[in-house]
C-alpha cells in the first residue's frame, strides 16, 4: 500500500464496517478489503461517450481514458491482488469492441499480475472478448457478497443505483456521489466519468434498506463526509 | 391599441401632400388627419433608391409604419400588373413570391404588428397578403407558406433559421426584396443576434436584390448597427444609411425625495412604499419597473398590503404563465389597470399609449436602459415623458443621480456589437447542411459577410465544421458516426434525414435554466395525497426549488406559497398564511451596472461640490466618510482595511458590478490564502467587495511583506483564474448553454420528450472530462468567450485591473468605514466563498458533531 493509501486507511472516517468486516471506502470511489487485497469498483460504464455518439450525440470520446486513469491511480495506491468490477463495466454490449487501442492496452497493463473479475450487469449481461479477466454473476467471500443488482442478501456490496446525496447548508446545496450503507449492506458509488446519479432519498434506497436508517458517505476531496440519509435532501 | 402603426401628429395642412408619396397613400394619411413624418419619407426615398437603412427613432415616432411604408408602396404599384399564375397541381394560385420579411424579437410583437398592418392595407384596399409564422403556427399553414408564400411574412429569428434549413429555401427567398428588423438594438446584444446575422448573410446570397431596414431605439454606436444591416466586404467595412428621427420632448426625470430613512443596503425599497403608492394614486396609469423577479414579487405584495383604495395593480414578469401575462397586457391595453409592477419583461415591444408615469425602483444600471424604460410612457412626442427614480439604498442614490445627469445629456451606453459566438456558428453550419449541401469555401465567405463574424478566421471556421461533423476531437474516434460528411462533389451534406429532424427540434439560442412548473393545490392534511391538476402559476428555475424543503414558503405569482411536493416535473404549492416568506432568490434580469454609469458614479463621489444635488442623508454619509476615511479620486481604487470582531476586513470599491466583483472575490481569496492570510469569506455588491479573514492585511502591508499592487495585479487572470474555472459552477453553467446551442447535448428528441432525463448527460461531467483531455476544444473556447462577458464578467474585471494599476489608495482604519457599511450588511445574505463545496460539507458535518455533543 502506498503512503497515500495508508493515510486514508488511518483515517477512521473512511472506514465502513459491513457485516463485521472493516472496509476502506476510498473518497475517490473505490472500496478496499485489506484482508483479501481486494479492490472493488462499480459501474464504470466504459465507452458511454461512444455509445451516445452512435446515437447521434457526439460526446467527448475521453470518458474511457479518464475512468481508466482514475482506476489506475487506485490500483497503484493499493496494489490489490484482485480487482472486482461490479457490473455495468461497459455502457453497452458493443462497448468492448469499440474500446480504443490505447485504452485496451491500459486495461491490459492494469490486469497484469492480478486477478480481475468482471461481474455481469444489466448493461453488460454477456461475457465479452478482448478485455481479459474472468466473468461471473456474483462473488461471495466470507460474510460478503459482491454483485451488480442489490438484493436482500445480508453482507451485500452492490452497484447499479449510482447513489448521490444532496446536502444543503447556509442556503446552498451540494450534491455528491456517495457510498450508501448500513451495517449489513452497501451500495457503491458509480465510478465512470460519465455516470450520473440517483438521489439516496429515492424510493429505491428506502426499499433496499427498509427505512431511511442508513448513512450516505459523500465523496470529498481526500475524505468522506458522512450524513444520515434523513439529513440528505430529496431531489 | 398596441404598437401604434401610425404617426399621431395632426395634419397641419391637408393639401400639403408630398410628391414622394403615391396618391392613394397621401389620401389615406390625410383621411386620418395625419401627415407623413420627415423620417418616414426619408426612409422611403432610401428604399426607392435600393439602399439599406437604419432608422433610429424614439418610441411613438411612427417607427413601424416607417419601416413598412416602402414595402406597401411597392406592393401597391405591383398590384396593377397582371398576376403571376402558378399551378399547384389542383388549382391556380396567385403568387409573386415573398416580398418582405419582418423579424421581431418577440412572437407576440410579430402577431400584433401583423394585426395592425392590416388596417392601412384594408383601408387603402391594397392587394397585399400578410401572414405570421411563429412556433404556434399550425403545421398545415407552415407547409402552405413554403409552397405559396405571402407578400409579407412576420416572424422571429428562430423561425428564419428553420426556414433557411430546408431544401426549398432558395425558392422561398429568391424573390425577397426587403427584410425589416425591429427592435434591432435589443436583438444584437445576444446570441440571437448572432443567429440572425448568419440568417441575414444567407438571405443576401439567396436574394441578390435584397435591402434591409433596421428599426432601433437610440444607441451609443449607430454605425455598428449600420454594419449589421449589410453584407461586409472581405476588406474594410460597409454600412447601411442612417436615418434619424427627430427626438421627442426631453423627459422629466426626478429622484424620489423620500421623507423616510434611506436604507443602508438591500433592494426592497420598502421605505418608499407609501410614496410609490401615492404616485400611483395621482396618475392615470403607472408602470413600476424593478430589476429582478423577486423584487417584483415583493413590491407587488407590499403594494397590495397598502392598497386601501383597491386600485387595480397587476404583476408582470417572465416567469409567470404566458396566459397570465397576456391577461395583464390586455387589461393594460384596455385601460383597466392603474399600475403594473414589472421587470424587463416589458422593456420591449408592446406599447401602451395611456401610461403617464414610469417609476423605476432600484438602480437604473444604465442610462440607455433607463431611457428605453422611460420611453414606455406617454407616446405623444411633443409632451415630455415623466419618470420617478426610487433608489432602494444609499449607493443607489448615487447611481440614480448619475443616471439623471446622463439622461439630461442624452448620453447612451448600449453595449458594443458582439463578436459572433462559435456555438451559434456550429448550429448554423448544421442548419445549412440540413438545407442544401454546402461548399466550405462559399460558406466561409458568406459567414464572414455577417458583421459579427467578419473577423472569423478560416481555422476557426474549419474547426467548427469539424465539430459539427464528428465532434471536433483530437482523438478521431467518431468518423463513422458523423452528422455531416464531405462528398466527392466537394459539398458537405447530412448523413441521415434524422440529423435534420433533430436539428429542427433543437434550433435556437435561448437556453433557460431548467424550469419547473409551479402548480397551485390545496394544502395537504397529514398523510393525505397531494391532489393533482390545480391552476398553473408559472415556472421557476429548478435550482431554486432544489434549495427548498417541503414546508418552506416563498413568494411567487403575487402570493405567499408553501412548497408541498415535487411531482415529476412540477412543483406543487399551496396558499400559505405565513407572513415572513422565504423570498425567491431566482434571478431574472440581473444586469450589471454599465461601465459608463459606473464612471459617472466614481466621478460624482470624487467631487464634493456635486453632492449638493444629493439628499441630505446621503450627503452627510459621504461627509462622514471623508472625515473618517476618504473618498478616492475618480480614477483611483480605494482599499480600506480594518479589524472587527476578531477578524480583519479588506473592502475595495471598484464599481464594476456584482458579477465582476464576485470573480475578483474568488481570485483575491485564492491569493490571500497563498499569502497565509487565512481568508474566511467575501461578499460583493454592485459597488464594492469585502473580504475578511484571520490574518491582518494592514499589518502585513505595514511590515512591507505584502503589496496591494501585487495583490491586485492583472496576472491573477492567468493561473489563478484557470484553476478556479476548473471547478466554478458558473463556468459549468456557461459551458452547458454552449453545449446545448452547439448541438452537443440535445434537449429534445423526436417522440421522446418524457425520458429526457435518462437521455441527457450531465454537462458538468462532460466539462470535466473535456477540460482535462482537450482544453482547447472549440466548445471550451466558446464557453470562455461567454465567461468573459457573461456570468463571470472577466473582461470587465481585466479592464478594471489595468485601469487601477498604480492608482490603489490604501487606508488603514481602526474600525468600519461609513462607505463599507452597505456591502458589509450584505454578509449572510450574499456570502459566496469558494465554489469548492467541500468546505460547505465539512462545515455541515462539523455542525452535526456539535449538535451531537451538546
Amino acid at each position: 500500500m502506498s503512503q497515500a493509501a495508508r493515510n486514508l486507511a488511518e483515517s477512521e472516517g473512511n472506514l465502513i464496517v459491513l457485516a463485521g468486516v472493516p472496509l476502506l471506502a476510498d473518497p475517490r470511489g473505490g472500496l478496499y478489503w485489506h484482508e483479501h487485497g481486494l479492490l472493488a469498483v462499480a459501474d464504470l460504464h466504459l465507452e458511454k461517450g461512444s455509445s451516445f455518439a452512435a446515437r447521434g450525440q457526439l460526446l467527448p470520446p475521453y470518458d474511457t481514458a479518464s475512468t481508466l486513469a482514475r482506476l489506475s491511480h487506485l490500483i497503484a495506491d493499493y496494489r490489490p491482488r484482485c480487482v472486482v468490477a461490479l457490473g455495468d463495466s461497459f455502457h453497452d454490449g458493443g462497448g468492448p469492441a469499440r474500446l480504443g487501442d490505447d485504452d485496451r492496452e491500459g486495461l491490459r497493463s492494469m490486469q497484469r499480475g492480478r486477478e480481475w473479475i468482471w461481474l455481469t450487469g444489466n448493461h453488460d449481461p454477456e461475457p465479452a472478448d478482448g478485455i481479459g479477466g474472468t466473468f461471473t454473476d456474483s462473488l461471495t467471500l466470507g460474510p460478503l457478497t459482491f454483485r451488480h443488482l442489490p438484493s436482500d442478501t445480508p453482507g451485500e456490496v452492490s452497484g447499479h443505483l449510482h447513489p448521490v446525496a444532496r446536502i444543503s447548508h447556509r442556503g446552498r446545496a451540494v450534491s455528491r456521489r456517495c457510498f450508501a450503507a448500513d451495517k449489513t449492506r452497501m451500495v457503491m458509488p458509480a465510478f465512470g466519468a460519465f455516470t450520473g446519479g440517483l438521489n439516496v432519498r429515492d424510493a429505491a434506497f428506502a426499499d433496499l434498506f427498509g427505512t431511511l436508517a442508513f448513512t450516505a458517505h459523500l465523496l470529498g476531496d481526500g475524505r468522506l463526509y458522512s450524513f444520515a440519509a434523513k439529513r440528505c435532501l430529496p431531489d | 391599441m398596441r404598437k401604434h402603426m401610425t404617426s399621431m401628429e395632426p395634419a397641419r395642412d391637408l393639401f400639403d401632400t408630398t410628391p414622394q408619396l403615391p396618391e392613394i397613400f397621401a389620401r389615406w394619411f390625410a383621411g386620418r388627419g395625419w401627415q407623413p413624418r420627415a423620417h418616414q419619407l426619408e426612409l422611403l426615398a432610401k428604399a426607392n433608391a435600393g439602399r439599406s437603412a437604419l432608422l433610429i427613432a424614439p418610441t411613438g415616432g411612427g417607427k413601424t409604419l416607417a419601416g413598412f411604408l416602402p414595402t406597401l408602396v411597392e406592393l401597391s404599384e405591383r398590384g396593377i400588373r397582371p398576376r403571376n399564375l402558378k399551378s399547384t397541381g389542383r388549382a391556380l394560385m396567385r403568387s409573386q413570391g415573398l416580398h418582405t420579411l419582418y423579424i421581431s424579437p418577440l412572437k407576440a410583437l410579430a402577431v400584433d404588428i401583423a394585426r395592425n398592418l392590416e388596417i392601412p392595407v384594408h383601408e387603402m384596399g391594397l392587394p397585399v397578403r400578410i401572414e405570421t409564422r411563429t412556433g404556434d403556427t399550425p403545421a398545415s399553414k407552415r407547409q402552405r407558406q413554403r409552397r405559396d408564400p405571402p407578400d409579407i411574412l412576420l416572424t422571429t429569428p428562430e423561425q428564419l433559421a428553420l426556414l433557411l434549413a430546408s431544401a426549398d429555401a432558395p425558392y422561398m427567398f429568391g424573390t425577397l426584396k426587403r427584410v425589416i428588423l425591429d427592435e434591432l438594438h435589443s436583438l444584437i446584444t445576444s446570441k440571437r443576434g448572432d443567429l440572425l446575422s448568419l440568417g441575414l448573410a444567407r438571405l443576401f446570397v439567396l436574394a441578390p436584390r435584397l435591402a434591409t431596414i433596421g428599426l432601433s431605439a437610440t444607441v451609443a454606436e449607430p454605425e455598428e448597427l449600420c454594419r449589421f444591416l449589410v453584407p461586409q466586404p472581405p476588406r474594410g467595412e460597409a454600412h447601411a444609411d442612417l436615418v434619424t428621427a427627430q427626438a421627442g420632448a426631453q423627459p422629466i426625470v426626478t429622484m424620489l425625495d423620500t421623507e423616510e430613512h434611506l436604507p443602508w443596503a438591500g433592494h426592497s425599497a420598502r421605505h418608499a412604499l407609501g410614496e410609490i403608492y401615492a404616485h400611483i394614486k395621482t396618475h392615470k396609469t403607472t408602470l413600476v419597473f424593478v430589476n429582478t423577479r423577486s423584487q417584483a414579487e415583493f413590491l407587488f405584495q407590499e403594494l397590495w398590503r397598502a392598497n386601501d383604495d383597491n386600485l387595480a395593480i397587476a404583476l408582470h414578469h417572465g416567469s409567470l404563465d404566458v396566459a397570465q401575462r397576456r391577461r395583464v397586457e390586455d387589461a393594460m391595453a384596455n385601460g383597466k389597470l392603474r399600475a403594473v409592477v414589472c421587470t424587463s419583461s416589458l422593456d420591449l415591444g408592446v406599447d401602451w399609449g395611456d401610461v403617464d408615469l414610469v417609476i423605476n425602483v432600484g438602480a437604473p444600471k444604465g442610462c440607455s436602459r433607463l431611457l428605453q424604460r422611460i420611453g414606455r410612457s406617454n407616446h405623444r412626442l411633443d409632451e415630455p415623458s415623466e419618470a420617478v427614480l426610487v433608489p432602494a439604498n444609499r449607493f443607489e442614490v448615487l447611481e440614480c443621480r448619475a443616471a439623471i445627469d446622463a439622461v439630461a445629456e442624452n448620453a447612451q451606453d448600449t453595449p458594443p456589437l458582439r463578436t459572433g459566438a462559435l456555438d451559434v456558428l456550429a448550429q448554423h453550419i448544421l442548419g445549412r447542411a440540413c438545407g442544401e449541401p454546402f461548399i466550405a469555401d462559399e460558406l466561409y465567405a458568406e459567414i464572414c459577410s455577417a458583421a459579427p463574424y467578419a473577423t472569423l478566421t478560416r481555422a476557426d471556421f474549419d474547426a467548427t465544421v469539424d465539430f459539427v461533423a464528428t465532434g471536433g476531437y483530437a482523438l478521431k474516434a467518431y468518423e463513422r458516426f458523423a452528422k455531416i460528411r464531405l462528398g466527392k462533389d466537394g459539398r458537405w451534406r447530412i448523413t441521415h434525414p434524422r440529423v435534420a429532424q433533430r436539428y429542427r427540434m433543437n434550433v435556437g439560442t435561448i437556453v433557460e435554466a431548467d424550469m419547473i412548473k409551479v402548480r397551485l393545490v390545496r394544502s395537504r392534511r397529514s398523510g393525505a395525497v397531494v391532489p393533482r391538476g390545480g391552476r398553473l402559476l408559472g415556472e421557476v428555475e429548478e435550482y431554486f426549488i432544489e434549495t427548498l424543503r417541503v414546508g418552506d414558503t416563498f413568494v411567487f405569482a403575487g402570493e405567499i406559497l408553501k412548497y408541498e411536493a415535487l411531482v415529476e416535473d412540477e412543483v406543487y404549492v399551496s396558499r400559505s398564511d405565513a407572513t415572513d416568506p422565504k423570498v425567491p432568490a431566482y434571478e431574472g434580469g440581473k444586469f450589471p451596472l454599465s461601465t459608463y454609469l459606473a464612471a459617472r458614479v466614481r466621478a460624482l463621489l470624487a467631487k464634493p461640490d456635486a453632492w449638493r444635488a444629493l439628499p441630505d442623508q446621503v450627503r452627510e454619509w459621504l461627509e462622514i466618510q471623508q472625515w473618517r476615511s476618504m473618498l478616492p479620486k475618480a480614477g483611483d481604487l480605494l482599499v480600506e482595511t480594518f479589524p472587527r470582531a476578531a477578524k480583519y476586513y479588506l473592502v475595495c470599491y471598484p464599481f464594476e458590478g456584482r458579477l465582476a466583483h464576485q470573480t475578483l472575490g474568488m481570485l483575491l481569496t485564492r491569493r490571500l490564502e497563498r499569502a497565509r492570510l487565512r481568508p474566511l469569506g467575501f461578499v460583493a455588491n454592485e459597488y464594492a467587495l469585502a473580504v475578511w479573514g484571520l490574518g491582518d492585511v494592514a499589518l502585513r502591508i505595514a511590515r512591507g511583506d505584502l503589496s496591494l499592487a501585487q495583490l491586485f495585479d492583472e496576472d491573477m487572470l492567468g493561473d489563478d483564474l484557470e484553476e478556479w474555472l476548473a471547478e466554478s459552477a458558473l463556468m459549468k453553467r456557461t459551458f452547458r448553454s454552449c453545449a446545448i446551442i452547439a448541438g452537443l447535448i440535445e434537449k429534445r428528441f423526436p417522440g421522446e420528450e418524457k425520458s429526457r432525463r435518462q437521455l441527457t448527460i450531465s454537462t458538468d461531467l462532460v466539462y470535466d472530462v473535456l477540460r482535462k483531455h482537450q482544453p482547447d476544444h472549440i466548445l471550451l473556447r466558446a464557453a470562455r468567450a461567454d465567461a468573459a462577458t457573461g456570468l463571470l464578467d472577466i473582461k470587465r474585471l481585466g479592464e478594471m485591473l489595468s485601469r487601477i494599476r498604480g492608482r490603489i489608495v490604501h487606508k488603514a482604519l481602526d474600525h468600519v468605514s461609513p462607505l463599507s457599511v452597505p456591502v458589509l450588511l450584505e454578509i449572510g445574505r450574499e456570502t459566496v466563498y469558494g465554489e469548492a463545496s467541500d468546505m460547505l460539507l465539512a462545515e455541515a458535518a462539523d455542525e452535526l458533531i456539535k449538535e451531537a455533543m451538546r
